[in-house]
Parts: C-alpha cells; sequence; structure tokens
C-alpha cells in the first residue's frame, strides 16, 4: 500500500510538470502575455518590457521561457500582477479561502443529501418516492448552475423583497459594500444562495450514484447470504449495503472535484463572490499570465491529488483490489 | 407489449412471434414515459426551428413597434416581451435555439466519428496507444470543463495556421470544430469500455479464426454491437455541446452569431443584465427552453441506455 502510494505520488511531479508546461503554452499562445502588459500600459519603456519578460519566464522559445518561470515559480519569486502590479499570492489565498468555504459548504451539504436521497429512492426500486427522486436528479442534472443561480437570483433580488418588504438572503459578494471585520452570520447569509446552486448539481449526481450503486448490492449474493443467517434487516442494510454500496461512490467523489470547481466557477461569478472563479475570469479576461499561473498550477495539483486519493481510497476500502 | 397475445395455450405460446433484438430495444424505449414525452417536445421545438418563416413573427433584429419599444413585457404584439432594443424575444428564442441545435448536432456527430475510431482502436490494439490516449481523455476529463474550454478557445483561435479550418475565433463554425475537440474524449472513453468488454467474446475470436482482418472486426462486429452505448453518448455530446455553448456565450466567449442570426447563449447573457432590473422575462423564458433541450436529450439518452442495455434483457 505504502509502496503504491510512493510510486504514484512519484509518477504525479512529472505528470505535474508536463500538465503546467501545456498550460504554460496555451496560456502563452491564447492570451499573449507580453501584448496584454503592453495593452494595459501603454507608455511602457522597452527596458521595463524585457524586464516584464525575464521575471515572467516569457522567453520567445517556450522550453527555455518555461524554465525560466519555473525557476521564479519554485524560489517563490512571483512576478506582480499586471493589472495595478499587485502581489499575487495574498490575492491567490483570499479567493483560495472563499472558494473553499464556498466549495466545502456545497459538498457537505451536496453529498449528505444527495445520499441520502439516493438510499431513499433505491429502498424501494420502481415506487413512488423511487420515480420522484430520480426525476428530479434529472433535472437537477439538466439545469446548468447559472440558470439556476439567474433564477435564484431574480427571485432574491427583486422579488422577494417587492413580495415581503425584505431581503432574505442577499445575492452578491461576501459582505455588504462597506463591512469591515468578521461577522459569521452576514457571511453565511451571503452563502446561502452560492452554496444551493453549486449544492443542486451535487445532489442530483451523488443521489443517482449511490442509487444505482446501492441497488447493484443489493442485488447480490452476499445480501441474500446475510439475510439468510438471519441478521435484522437493518444491521443487513447497514453492514454489508451501505458499506459496500459507498465504495464506489467514494471514489467518484473524488474524481468528481473538477466538475465542483467548474460549477464554483460560474456560481462565484453571477454572485460576484470573490473566489478562486472569479479571479480565474477575471485574470483571463485581462490575459494576465503572472495571475494566471499560478492558479493553474494549484488547479492542476488538486485534481492530480484527488486522483491519488480516488485510487487510495478505493484500495482501501475494497480489499479484493490489488496494488502493485 | 406487442406480439403477447391472450392464448393460454401452451401452443400458442410457442407459436409467439419471435422479437428481434432492434425491436426488443424500441419496445423498452417507448415504455419509458418521460422519453417519449421529450421525443414529441424536441420533435416540435425542432419543427419550429425549421418553420422559423411561418413561425418566427418578427426578424431576427427587428423592432416589435416604434419606440418606446424597449424591455416591454409579454403582450400581444411581443408573446414573450421585448428585450433592451425592442426586438421580439419569442421570434429571438426561435432563432436562437436554431444556432444551438445545430451547434449541438453537428459537434456531437464529429466527436462521436472521432471518439469511435479512437476508442475502438484504443480497445482493440491496447499497449501504448491505449495508455497515452486513456491518459490524456482522463487528464482533460478531470479538469474543470469550463478552464479547459476557455485556455482551448482561446489558443486555437490565435493559431493563424489553423484559421482556414476552425474559422473565425466568433464563428459557429470555430464553436462546433471546438466541442468535437473536446467531446470525442468521453466518446472514445466509453466505446474502449465497450470494446474490451466485447473482444473476448466467443464470435470474436470465431471471426478471427476464420481469418477476419482487424478493421474487419472492427466494422462489422464491435462498432455494430457497440450502438447501444454510442447513441447514449451522441444524446449527451448533444446536450453537453449546447449547454457548453451557452456557458461560453454567457461569459462573453461564445460565438458571435452574426449580423442574421443569435443563440440560446446570447439570449440566456442577456438574463444576467435583465435581473436586477427585475425583467423577468428575459430571465425566465430563455432559460426554460435551454433547460426543456438538455432534460429532454437527457431523457431520451437515459431511455435509450435503458433500451440498448443487455442487462436489461431478462425483464423485456
Amino acid at each position: 500500500m505504502l509502496r503504491f502510494i510512493v510510486r504514484r505520488l512519484a509518477w504525479s511531479i512529472p505528470t505535474l510538470f508536463f500538465v503546467t508546461f501545456l498550460v504554460y503554452i496555451a496560456l502563452r499562445i491564447g492570451t499573449d502575455p507580453v501584448e496584454s502588459y503592453k495593452r494595459i500600459n501603454p507608455r511602457v519603456t522597452p527596458a521595463k518590457i524585457q524586464q516584464y519578460i525575464e521575471v515572467n519566464g516569457l522567453d520567445p522559445n517556450y522550453v527555455r521561457g518555461y524554465f525560466q518561470w519555473l525557476v521564479n515559480f519554485v524560489t517563490l519569486d512571483w512576478p506582480r500582477s499586471i493589472k495595478g502590479s499587485r502581489e499575487v499570492w495574498p490575492q491567490l489565498k483570499d479567493a483560495l479561502a472563499n472558494t473553499l468555504r464556498l466549495g466545502a459548504a456545497a459538498s457537505t451539504v451536496g453529498i449528505s443529501v444527495g445520499l441520502l436521497l439516493g438510499i431513499f429512492a433505491a429502498l424501494r426500486p420502481g415506487g413512488r418516492r423511487d420515480v420522484t427522486v430520480n426525476t428530479a436528479a434529472f433535472v437537477g442534472i439538466s439545469i446548468p448552475p447559472y440558470v439556476s443561480a439567474i433564477l435564484l437570483q431574480l427571485l432574491f433580488a427583486v422579488y422577494w423583497s417587492r413580495w415581503f418588504g425584505s431581503t432574505l438572503f442577499p445575492t452578491s459578494g461576501v459582505y455588504p459594500p462597506g463591512h469591515t471585520g468578521f461577522n459569521l452570520v452576514l457571511m453565511l447569509k451571503h452563502m446561502v444562495l452560492p452554496t444551493s446552486v453549486v449544492a443542486i448539481q451535487i445532489i442530483a449526481v451523488y443521489a443517482r450514484y449511490m442509487r444505482s450503486s446501492l441497488l447493484d448490492v443489493l442485488s447480490s449474493e452476499y445480501m441474500r447470504t446475510a439475510r439468510s443467517k438471519g441478521i435484522s434487516e437493518r444491521r443487513v442494510l447497514f453492514k454489508h449495503g451501505l458499506r459496500n454500496a459507498l465504495i464506489p461512490v467514494v471514489t467518484i467523489a473524488a474524481l468528481d472535484v473538477g466538475a465542483i470547481v467548474g460549477g464554483l466557477i460560474i456560481t462565484e461569478n453571477i454572485f460576484s463572490y470573490p473566489g478562486m472563479g472569479k479571479y480565474f475570469l477575471s485574470a483571463f479576461g485581462e490575459g494576465d499570465f503572472p495571475l494566471l499561473m499560478p492558479w493553474m498550477v494549484l488547479i492542476v495539483a488538486s485534481v492530480l491529488v484527488f486522483n491519488l486519493l480516488a485510487d487510495v481510497s478505493y484500495a482501501w476500502l475494497d480489499p479484493r483490489i490489488r496494488l502493485d | 407489449m406487442p406480439g403477447s397475445t391472450q392464448g393460454s395455450d401452451l401452443t400458442d405460446e410457442l407459436l409467439l412471434p419471435t422479437v428481434s433484438p432492434r425491436r426488443m430495444a424500441f419496445n423498452r424505449f417507448v415504455g419509458h414515459r418521460a422519453a417519449v414525452a421529450s421525443v414529441f417536445v424536441l420533435g416540435t421545438m425542432v419543427l419550429f426551428v425549421a418553420l422559423s418563416p411561418l413561425t418566427a413573427r418578427y426578424g431576427v433584429n427587428e423592432a416589435v413597434q416604434a419606440p418606446p419599444n424597449y424591455f416591454l413585457s409579454p403582450r400581444a404584439n411581443a408573446w414573450l416581451g421585448t428585450d433592451d432594443i425592442g426586438r421580439d424575444l419569442y421570434s429571438r428564442l426561435i432563432y436562437g435555439v436554431r444556432v444551438s441545435l445545430i451547434i449541438g448536432f453537428f459537434s456531437a456527430i464529429i466527436s462521436v466519428v472521432i471518439g469511435c475510431v479512437v476508442g475502438a482502436v484504443a480497445g482493440f490494439r491496447g499497449g501504448r496507444f491505449d495508455d497515452i490516449t486513456m491518459r490524456v481523455t482522463d487528464l482533460f476529463l478531470a479538469f474543470p470543463f469550463l478552464v479547459t474550454l476557455l485556455v482551448m478557445r482561446n489558443m486555437l483561435g490565435a493559431i493563424d495556421w489553423l484559421r482556414p479550418v476552425m474559422g473565425d475565433i466568433s464563428s459557429v463554425r470555430f464553436i462546433i470544430l471546438l466541442f468535437a475537440i473536446f467531446g470525442w474524449m468521453g466518446v472514445a472513453r466509453i466505446v474502449r469500455g465497450q470494446v474490451l468488454a466485447l473482444k473476448e467474446r466467443e464470435f470474436i475470436e470465431a471471426a478471427r479464426a476464420v481469418g477476419a482482418t482487424r478493421w474487419y472486426i472492427v466494422r462489422r462486429h464491435l462498432l455494430p454491437n457497440s450502438v447501444g452505448p454510442i447513441m447514449v453518448a451522441l444524446t449527451f455530446s448533444v446536450v453537453s455541446a449546447i449547454i457548453g455553448e451557452a456557458t461560453l456565450a454567457f461569459f462573453g466567449y461564445g460565438p458571435q452569431a452574426g449580423a442574421g442570426a443569435t443563440s440560446l447563449g446570447i439570449l440566456v447573457g442577456q438574463a444576467k443584465g435583465a435581473v436586477n432590473t427585475g425583467f423577468w422575462w428575459l430571465a425566465l423564458f430563455p432559460c426554460l427552453v435551454l433547460v426543456t433541450i438538455a432534460l429532454s436529450i437527457n431523457f431520451i439518452g437515459d431511455a435509450l441506455r435503458d433500451a440498448t442495455d443487455p442487462r436489461m434483457q431478462k425483464d423485456a
């Protein structure tokens, strides 16, 4: 087991380099960082441009440029953003913290509700509640996050106050404009709508996974054996049914992180929530290379880590799988 | 179910007409009520779009009346209201759905063709080609879709020698090809899985024993036996291209469909600006149409999967 993890970790390091190299090339071709620098600073001297090229690793030769960038990145000598010439890490850190909070809230709500609904549906396959859950989950996966976000915004930003005279949930930001300091209640209130948008997707996906996984398990031979031993139905379900049904779901959960990040990007942008998604879209729109690269590295690394977690958890939970 | 007669006699039952697998799949599909309703809904939409000279009440950029005509709520001369410069939302939705359906179907067909070839070769040959394609596919699919899409879009749009093929970055052709470049991976993974499962089966071995070439086996045995999963992949590619186009357009990276057209994404994107001012029709109707299309195609795909899944055959 340990050997497997070590080997997979050793593999993910060259993968990380390779993928960041691809991202580096794609961003250089796609956003042309030198051009965006000139666009934002129109009266810049050639010496300044040369300096900008050096600190960012934008050598005309892509390979040399990448290693230049890599050395600067690893030694934490990060260039400042093009727009506003600000330090990148403080911005990235704040965005990451906000997104982690939103993502954690949405995943917790989404996964637990989704699993419960899936179990609820699978216990009476074909029954009315199964059909209801299944149809609702189908509608859930067919609604893109921006559609539910827009409809919720419409309801809460405009019509709620028109109908009931007071706003229930704010529709943008983490705090109202001008607020300083920490205020838990206010923060939670601001998180309700973005969390529900992301959670709707997660609930729908997990309800379906859990349902089909549990249905597979329930029709397996060892469930019949467990029943024939005469243990109670509840024990059969919890000890034999759910534990086995959760194995594939856990694996998928770890692989799903990309989809959740995707949903977060869209949601954050609509709710003006200052997280990783808003960070990315504004940096991408400006072609702000110094802001984009660290963001990309972070995303690539987290995708790789969660992929590893998926493999490890699968092997750990299911002793039939052997790793070597 | 057709074919089941009322005879209680044993001979009657033995004389039941045999049902071909295709017929069985069809019967199962028809038994899926939501899917049948979805076919009906989609069919109506396609009809509305195809007959747009009759169904649309105004031109794409035609105002419903002389100013003041902007942001009119739904009324007799504009059934679904008007937008910021007085254009009829109902007519624009018809034109928008047309572009979206074109994007969805064409990019799905291209990605299914590429995906089938790559998936079949990878699954059948195995080895290094298989390893590399599946690694790349896994990596691509693990990323946030929107990020990959945006980065690839800008990159492909900036490469000059691709322009004759891909078209301009804001054209519909570019978007179709962009989704095709993405879409094949999911299809390839599905087809590969199916081929891996099939290739150890006896009938493939028999074909090989009588001297069939690899290409012949792939063409005559593997792909026809994978029609079910391929159809399912096709429907899901259509949905993801339509939703993807809308997502790109929503963030302002979509096709600028020219003076003569619009797209569902552009219309949904307009909704963003209409929310805070309370022009509910501009937000509600485009969203509703988009969700209806996505839901219908998803239902059809789900029914196709149930209908063509050999494991379901026992209760047919």
